[in-house]
């Protein structure tokens, strides 16, 4: 998803502010029917899903009464609006369940990935903010002149090109050929356990256990996909940056401030780019979020034991208690960056009061 | 594009990176790359995932094993020797005394009992491997008997072949687990099942330090294990999906082994000549299984012309190489049994007869059922093309495993194209592709036979009698004569068993493979 | 030297300032729109690349050197060269043409999914938008729950659901496609509802869904347009994900993303059989997005005053 939504059009925003008028109780309550429908309709396709979750447990070869009783264990003999609602009321109770594939409890698998997640997702948006808010700014003051054609492309690119295949060739290039990086995963193995783990983010484990080859390694791992999601944040970042600023530009406080003999350089940077600040961080935050909600494709490609890769793996073997567990997560995710984004809104902007 | 990637990247290493480290493992660590994404429990009595047997063998010991040189005998473990009774039913273990699970506690005769109780009572999946010798929940007290702290007896309820019980035996599912631990552990009767899905109670050259799934597991030496301890201290096994990876890890020296590499990436590691390259015959075999509910599979002659459509040699030949040998029967070469028999070959003006004959001149068409999988999806498409020289369309239905499994077991399938392992080193595991009793829809068995809805009842009854003959000659022509005729008839086009090929970096020594995962220990393993 | 003139005569026929009919009307703006649109010389690259695609999957079987699912197993792996000149894939396959075949897929993937996924979120969209109160809140709420969740991963979910399989993935991509065009189309109805020409539409007696249908629906489609076209790159890379995953076309489909799928295990010595098919897929989705680029600059009302 990462590599489509951030693609997302200008025009979203339109619709958020009018959202924003709404009361914070309202706003709510619609995001808890949201994270409600979302469960949902993760429950209905795990249950159409054609795969047969009792065999995973027992296996291929077991006889027909062992797989009878776990059929029934798994409470999947019951009519499906009242296994949703025995999962439901289990949740509601702390008890996620246990995952069929890792035969371990949900909670505790999601407390693995997500750091990893987090990780990957935070070092690529930084990146992505970085090089292109810059790259937005410099677009809207030199608009439509070749630093503005430039970083069209570049952004255009961005959208454009497989992320899957732009990482096998970055694999390729800096890792096989190169050197310049680690492979796949998230250390070299034998760094693997030396930081003891507090975060589940092994660049800030390393750092407080003062494990600095192990702080560097990972920092080797992480660079390459970090970049990768980086560049496609940066894409969208760039683009929304170019177009607020544009609006900006074409204000009275702009003109005024040049009239008054106030420098270019700080009519562009201090004044304007203060003023779409509040719209920037929603902008930010939106593909934040969409790159905490993991990436399937560049966990899948840099074998990134994450909650993307988590999530699919889970999907495609109907591991109902993992999925159901990880779009939980994906909820909250998105509920909390929508909770955010407004009440930031709300303090920074009078006018939304 | 790649100028952005290329700054923000070379930015970022000159920024932040020394250049890159050379990599190196571990002197006293084995590490391997290999794909373990199928375990689930750790749990000897429920494991029947491939990858999960490597684990349990280096953490427990078994009462008896086979012979890595020759795998048709079998070699003591934690029995010193064994005899059996006259009538063929009661077998009795004398026991080694020196030996200590990891947690201190001596192992005594009780172990074993309670170890074979537990797979009985728990009926978990691989619990039909000790119910079809005769023990089952409710009969495992008056069967299994500790008759002092060195000797276990146990009495079945029917004469098999000897071979066939300790084969069966020597399986991983019966390792000897550490009863009085496993007392502690359980939880309203679970045999402490609970706690030994992620945790191991042996007696084994290892302990397991650590597992993450689909990550990492880590094992550590045992210093007082019976049979001297292991040379390294740690084994290390990352779980690495591609082979293409796999590769690149071990090139650049991150791993000492690659478990999973195929002929396309072993072909330039080879002609580099620096690694080594350690193989193995495996008892898993690639088939595929005719639905002979659907038409026209119930035709035999359609299905004798579906097996001169496979171009056998050619696939071998080339992207099957190395990996794979032809093998058209049902038992693995190596195994009692086995005979060298592969009547079919391509040959698509004999399949042309065939259809003929059987009135299908003008061909038809079918959907084959296969798990993603780049080996299995090159052998469907393949097939589709060789199927398609006598007019057969092909219709590849790709999907992940399980979902594959699920139509299979089903009996939704045209032609499924799978794998099968055998469980244990014995011709009777793999009776599955001949054996039929019940055929209906709702019958409590379903071997590959029942799910490809076949049924030949004198087949059935000749391979459950060949688990009775206790002349070993007699059970070994058996088998032979049984293969040549099942070829003709048989709703199995048995394509290739496997060979599993491991590239070893030059300073490991003594690494080997056996057959099936339960001879994959690795005490013996040192590095320069 | 009359070629000129009878060109002049058009542009003055288009340009008029008092056109003589509505179809004048109408095509002088297009002329307009058209003249802009052709300075923007990345949006006609685009263009070109679009129409390049087109071609090429109309003409398939007559320029593609090979069949393009015959295999030569003896000949597989060739590196680029006289006979292949894009090599052959593991199963000895002519990856030109693999190619060439494959755009067929690429078309048709992104028709059939705007084929679907507008109609719905346009419907959607101005039903919401128009109608406001409850209906607007449970259309909504459907659409955010669709938006919450990550594009790719509900496509999947829904590919496992229905089963593998190109038909099956473009219904998947649709159903994740709709949500946005819904916003969009509900953002537009919001300002076109109050505006005067719609309330005396309403004066004129005209029924909820007549005005919907006939006159918020026409003006809310250039903006669709715009996102749809913008999105098809966004389709392309889904459905590439999805048979990278082995999820999308079935074998021996010569679908783009499953091509590098199988050519990343050849990725270390032979290059070419993952690299050439993600090369094709950037260019075509490049194609649809510096199109779109260029469509959204000309419908911006804001750029085409200034």
């Amino acid at each position: 998803m990462t590599e489509r939504s951030l693609a997302a059009p200008p025009r979203l925003l339109g619709t958020r502010l009018t959202r924003r008028i709404r009361s914070l109780g309202g706003l709510l309550a619609s995001l808890a029917l949201t994270f409600l429908g979302l469960l949902c309709i993760t429950f209905l396709i795990g249950r159409i899903i054609p795969i047969d979750p009792a065999l995973a447990i027992v296996g291929d070869r077991a006889p027909a009464h062992v797989y009878e009783r776990v059929r029934e264990e798994l409470g999947l003999n019951l009519p499906l609006w009242q296994q949703f609602f025995i999962y439901v009321g289990q949740v509601l109770r702390g008890d996620f369940g246990t995952s069929v594939l890792t035969g371990r409890p949900v909670l505790e698998d999601i407390a693995r990935v997500f750091p990893a997640t987090l990780e990957l997702a935070t070092l690529g948006i930084l990146i992505g903010v970085i090089f292109g808010v810059p790259m937005g700014v410099v677009a809207a003051v030199h608009r439509d002149r070749w630093p503005d054609q430039l970083v069209r492309v570049i952004g255009l690119v961005g959208y454009s090109v497989p992320i899957f295949w732009l990482g096998l060739v970055g694999l390729l290039v800096f890792y096989a050929k190169l050197g310049w990086v680690g492979g796949s995963g998230r250390l070299d193995f034998f760094h693997e356990g030396i930081a003891p783990s507090v975060t589940g983010m092994i660049l800030i484990d390393a750092a407080i256990a003062g494990e600095w080859d192990v702080f560097r390694n990972a920092l080797h791992h992480i660079v390459l996909p970090a970049a990768l999601l980086g560049y496609f944040s940066l894409a969208y970042i760039s683009r929304m940056t170019r177009s607020l600023m544009l609006e900006q530009l074409n204000q009275e406080y702009i003109t005024t401030a040049r009239v008054k003999g106030v420098s270019e350089a700080r009519v562009i940077w201090v004044h304007a780019l203060r003023n779409i600040l509040v719209p920037l961080i929603t902008v930010v935050a939106l593909s934040y979020a969409s790159l905490l909600e993991g990436s399937v494709l560049t966990e899948t490609v840099f074998a990134w034991p994450g909650l993307g890769r988590y999530l699919t793996n889970a999907l495609l073997a109907a591991d109902m208690a993992a999925v159901l567990g990880a779009t939980i997560v994906v909820g909250l995710v998105f509920v909390g960056v929508n909770l955010l984004s407004d009440l930031l809104y709300r303090l920074v902007d009078p006018r939304a009061r | 594009m790649l100028k952005t990637v290329f700054t923000s990247t070379a930015l970022a290493t000159a920024l932040l990176l020394s250049p890159a480290l050379q990599a190196a493992t571990p002197s006293d660590a084995l590490v391997q790359a290999s794909r373990f994404d199928d375990i689930i429990s750790l749990d000897p009595a429920e494991m029947y995932e491939i990858s999960t047997f490597e684990v349990a063998t280096n953490a427990y010991d078994k009462l008896v094993a086979y012979d890595l040189d020759d795998t048709s005998k079998i070699v003591p473990q934690l029995a010193e020797s064994w005899e059996v009774s006259e009538d063929g039913k009661t077998f009795t273990f004398t026991l080694r005394d020196d030996v200590t699970f990891h947690s201190g506690n001596a192992f005594t005769a009780e172990d074993v009992v309670y170890t074979f109780a537990r797979l009985a009572a728990l009926d978990v999946g691989p619990s039909f491997l000790i119910h079809d010798l005769g023990i089952t929940p409710d009969n495992h007290e008056d069967v299994l008997k500790a008759v002092n702290e060195r000797t276990f007896e146990m009495t079945l309820s029917e004469a098999f072949a000897p071979s066939f019980v300790l084969n069966v035996l020597s399986g991983g599912n019966f390792s000897i687990v550490d009863s009085a631990l496993l007392e502690e552990q359980a939880i309203e009767g679970d045999w402490g099942n609970g706690w030994l899905k992620n945790n191991t109670a042996g007696s084994g050259p290892f302990q397991l330090d650590q597992m993450v799934p689909n990550d990492r597991i880590i094992m550590s030496r045992f210093d007082d294990y019976w049979d001297g301890a292991a040379e390294l201290g740690r084994l290390m096994w990352r779980h690495v999906e591609e082979p293409a990876t796999q590769r690149l890890l071990l090139e650049q020296g991150d791993v000492d082994v690659a478990r999973n590499l195929l002929a396309d990436q072993l072909e330039p590691l080879r002609a580099e000549g620096t690694l080594q390259f350690v193989e193995a015959t495996l008892g898993t075999q690639l088939y595929m299984g005719l639905n002979v509910s659907h038409e026209p599979l119930d035709d035999v002659r359609v299905r004798q012309a579906l097996k001169y459509l496979v171009d056998y040699e050619g696939m071998v030949e080339t992207f099957m190489r190395d990996a794979w040998i032809v093998n058209q029967t049902f038992l693995p070469q190596g195994m009692l049994g086995h005979v060298d028999s592969e009547p079919f070959s391509y040959d698509p003006e004999r399949a042309k007869e065939l259809l003929a004959e059987a009135g299908y001149e003008d061909g038809f068409s079918l959907s084959i059922n296969v798990a993603t999988n780049q080996e299995r999806m090159d052998t469907a498409q393949a097939v589709q093309a060789s199927f398609a020289s006598a007019g057969i369309e092909l219709e590849i239905l790709p999907s992940d495993s399980r979902t594959a499994l699920t139509t299979y077991r089903a009996r939704e399938h045209d032609i499924y194209l799978g794998t099968w392992g055998i469980d244990y080193f014995d011709p009777n595991t793999n009776a599955v592709f001949v054996a039929n009793e019940d055929n209906s829809p709702e019958a409590a068995a379903n071997p590959l036979t029942w799910r490809n809805a076949w049924q030949e009842e004198e087949l059935t009854e000749r391979v459950k009698d060949l688990a009775l003959e206790r002349d070993e000659a007699a059970r070994d022509e058996g088998y032979q004569a049984l293969i040549e005729e099942w070829q003709e008839v048989s709703p199995f086009i048995m394509l290739f068993q496997q060979v599993a090929i491991a590239a070893v970096r030059p300073e490991v020594e003594g690494f080997r493979l056996a057959p099936t995962n339960d001879g994959n220990r690795h005490h013996r393993v040192s590095k320069d | 030297m009359s070629e000129t003139l009878s060109t002049a005569g058009w542009r003055a026929w288009l340009l008029s300032e008092r056109p003589q009919s509505a179809l004048q009307a109408r095509l002088g703006q297009a002329w307009l729109s058209w003249n802009a649109f052709q300075r923007n010389r990345l949006a006609m690259l685009g263009l070109a690349l679009i129409l390049l695609l087109v071609l090429v999957a109309a003409f398939a079987p007559w320029i593609s050197p090979y069949e393009p699912n015959v295999q030569n197993l003896r000949l597989r792996l060739q590196p680029p060269g006289a006979a292949h000149w894009l090599g052959t894939d593991e199963l000895g396959r002519d990856i030109l043409s693999r190619i060439i075949h494959g755009a067929r897929i690429t078309l048709y993937i992104v028709t059939l999914v705007v084929v679907i996924a507008a109609p719905i979120g346009l419907l959607v969209g101005t039903v919401a938008g128009y109608f406001g109160g409850w209906v607007d809140a449970v259309l909504m709420r459907l659409t955010d729950i669709f938006l919450a969740f990550p594009r790719l991963i509900l496509a999947l979910a829904f590919v496992a659901a229905l089963g593998p399989g190109i038909d099956n993935a473009v219904i998947a991509i649709a159903i994740t496609a709709w949500p946005a065009y819904a916003r969009v189309a509900r953002a537009e109805t919001l300002t076109l509802r109050r505006s005067d020409f719609i309330a005396a539409v309403r004066i004129q007696g005209a029924g909820a869904f007549r005005i919907i249908g006939r006159h918020i629906m026409p003006l809310c489609l250039p903006s669709v347009i715009v996102r749809v076209t913008l999105d098809m790159a966004g389709i392309i890379l889904t459905a590439a994900g999805l048979g990278f995953l082995g999820l999308g076309a079935q074998p021996p489909a010569p679908e783009w993303g499953a091509m590098i799928s199988t050519g990343r295990a050849y990725l270390l010595d032979q290059w070419w059989v993952a690299t050439i098919p993600g090369l094709a897929i950037c260019l075509v989705s490049l194609g649809f997005n510096l199109l779109g680029d260029g469509l959204r600059d000309l419908l911006d009302p804001k750029r085409r005053g200034g």
